[in-house]
């Protein structure tokens, strides 16, 4: 068997009561990272800390909730025998697992299905059991692995919406994936990891750049002599819905293009400021490191 | 408390699944059967139902023992469950304890389930029940436990299908290695000798735990023999779940 070094020299700091995305390419590294942290695999040289504490100290996973990816779990248990198997796990008292127990089901929305085994749950419902089972020890860092693998619309949006509400009580919640723009919507900072290096960390802000890309202009009554004089300034001119789509680079082409609009008596309908995606960044940054 | 815990969630696992009930849907049957068996016999019928019997249980809790111990680690590994497991403050060596005992667990409800259809059989045809088969359950039971152990170990760095391979295999040898420490002995060849003695010295000595034959025949047991027994299958245990420690306490689950 060949071995493969998954990560060289990683340094990652993520800061307390921030929710921080860790994406990359399939096979960059994240789940080894957090296997890592979690004691499920050993690094063959180096060392990692979590909250201050060597990982190799189990006590440590006392503040740590996981939710490892795609749901795998007992499922000849149900919903609140399972919750409850991991709360005695941390040595918790009968009535204070109890209490947990119903509150968690509360937060996930599993509350009506608590004596169902899980074996007869969707995809949806097992991660968000398995978000429930990583929070049973109100735990002050959360590693989730691809929290929204596999999930429709709806179930993703349920997922947000919980991360989101467990940033609001204070928690650092790390999490991989390669949705990017659940990453974009929900993340303070991103790490972008390919080939085991780390090669980029920081805000969406700074990675992305305040500055806007592109603006997309749509007006409407717009005479032709007028739409000439437009595209000498745009980038590009297109016709949706009989309306008028243009898009111009930077801020100086789009006051040109209102002031002509505005001259010739056109309609501004409306202005939409686009900047890179982190869809974009990632596939442009990657192809970069790649190529070295 | 954390070992408990994972203790009543591998019996659960067990009672919870269909593959057990038909096993001992079988035993009991083949309990109920030797009654067919020794009408064939004269006079002798109630030996022939205690040794179907005492066999039933036997090889019965040794096919559970192996075919779910096998599986125990693996199949938590294979499934990822336990990844959850292991990222809470659990040590590995805590888990395997619980495992192990969960089946433990398991095998003595299941033993007396088909230790009490036993003693009914045999109340029903002596009209008094005879608790020195009891004596003999016992030991059956410290030579599943004994297998149980072994089969953890394998499958702590094996799959399933070896290991169960393994432990068959040990079962068998164990059970014939006093013949091959007696044979090896007889041996001129220095290679032979070692190689026995090693064999008799590393494998569990199951027949140790083999007490049928003198039950059945109404001979006694002493106290002071079973005590050895059961101190044997103690430290033969101790040791085997001490080496799967080891190996489990370094795997990468990947």
């Amino acid at each position: 068997m060949k071995k493969v070094s998954a990560l060289h020299n990683l340094n990652l700091e993520v800061e307390e009561g921030e929710i921080f995305g860790y994406v990359g390419p399939n096979g960059a590294g994240k789940t080894t990272t957090l296997k890592i942290l979690t004691g499920l695999i050993y690094p063959t040289s180096g060392n990692a800390w979590i909250l201050g504490r060597d990982i190799r100290d189990v006590a440590i996973k006392k503040d740590i909730g996981f939710l490892p990816e795609g749901p795998y779990f007992y499922d000849y248990l149900t919903a609140k025998e399972f919750l409850y198997f991991y709360g005695q796990l941390f040595g918790m008292r009968k009535r204070e697992i109890e209490k947990k127990v119903g509150e968690l089901l509360d937060l996930v929305e599993l509350r009506h299905v608590k004596d169902i085994q899980l074996r007869r749950f969707s995809k949806g419902m097992l991660q968000r059991i398995g978000i429930a089972q990583a929070l049973i020890n109100d735990p002050k860092l959360l590693l989730l692995d691809e929290p929204m693998s596999g999930l429709d619309p709806i179930g993703r949006a349920k997922i947000k919406e919980i991360i989101l509400q467990l940033k609001e009580t204070g928690k650092t919640i790390l999490f991989s994936s390669h949705i990017l723009s659940d990453v974009e919507m929900l993340c303070d900072r991103v790490g972008i990891l390919t080939q085991g290096r780390l090669i980029d960390v920081g805000s969406l802000d700074t990675l992305l750049g305040s500055g806007i890309k592109s603006i997309e202009i749509v007006t409407s009554h717009i005479a032709k002599d007028t739409l000439r004089e437009i595209e000498t300034v745009a980038e590009k001119v297109t016709l949706r819905d009989e309306k008028l789509v243009i898009v111009v680079n930077g801020e100086e082409d789009k006051d040109r293009v209102l002031g002509i609009i505005n001259r010739n008596n056109g309609r501004l309908i409306s202005l939409t400021p686009g900047r890179k995606t982190l869809e974009e960044y990632l596939v442009e940054k990657v192809n970069r490191e790649v190529a070295l | 408390m954390k070992i408990r815990a994972i203790m009543i969630n591998t019996f659960r696992e067990a009672i919870r699944d269909k593959v057990l009930y038909s096993l001992l849907f079988f035993a009991l049957l083949m309990i109920g059967g030797s009654i067919l068996l020794g009408r064939l016999t004269i006079g002798e019928n109630i030996k022939i139902i205690k040794d179907m019997g005492l066999a039933s249980i036997s090889i019965f809790g040794m096919l559970i023992a192996i075919f779910v111990g096998i599986g125990l680690v693996y199949k938590e590994i294979d499934k990822k469950t336990i990844y959850t497991v292991i990222a809470k403050p659990v040590h590995r060596y805590q888990f395997l304890l619980g495992k192990y005992l969960g089946l433990i667990l398991t095998l003595l409800v299941e033993v007396a389930i088909m230790s009490f259809g036993l003693l009914l059989l045999v109340l029903s045809y002596e009209g008094h029940a005879e608790l020195s088969i009891l004596k003999a359950i016992l030991l059956i039971f410290f030579e599943l436990m004994t297998i149980t152990a072994v089969a953890i170990l394998f499958s702590s760095f094996s799959t399933p299908i070896l290991s169960g391979l393994f432990t068959l295999a040990v079962y068998i040898v164990g059970h014939l290695s006093r013949d091959l420490l007696a044979f090896g002995a007889k041996s001129e060849n220095a290679m032979i000798k070692y190689s026995t003695a090693f064999i008799y010295y590393s494998l569990p000595n199951l027949d140790n735990f083999n007490i049928k034959g003198k039950i059945v025949h109404q001979a006694l047991v002493s106290w002071e023999y079973l005590s050895f027994a059961m101190l044997y299958g103690v430290l033969y245990i101790s040791i085997t779940l001490l080496l799967s420690m080891v190996i489990f306490q370094k795997r990468d689950f990947r």
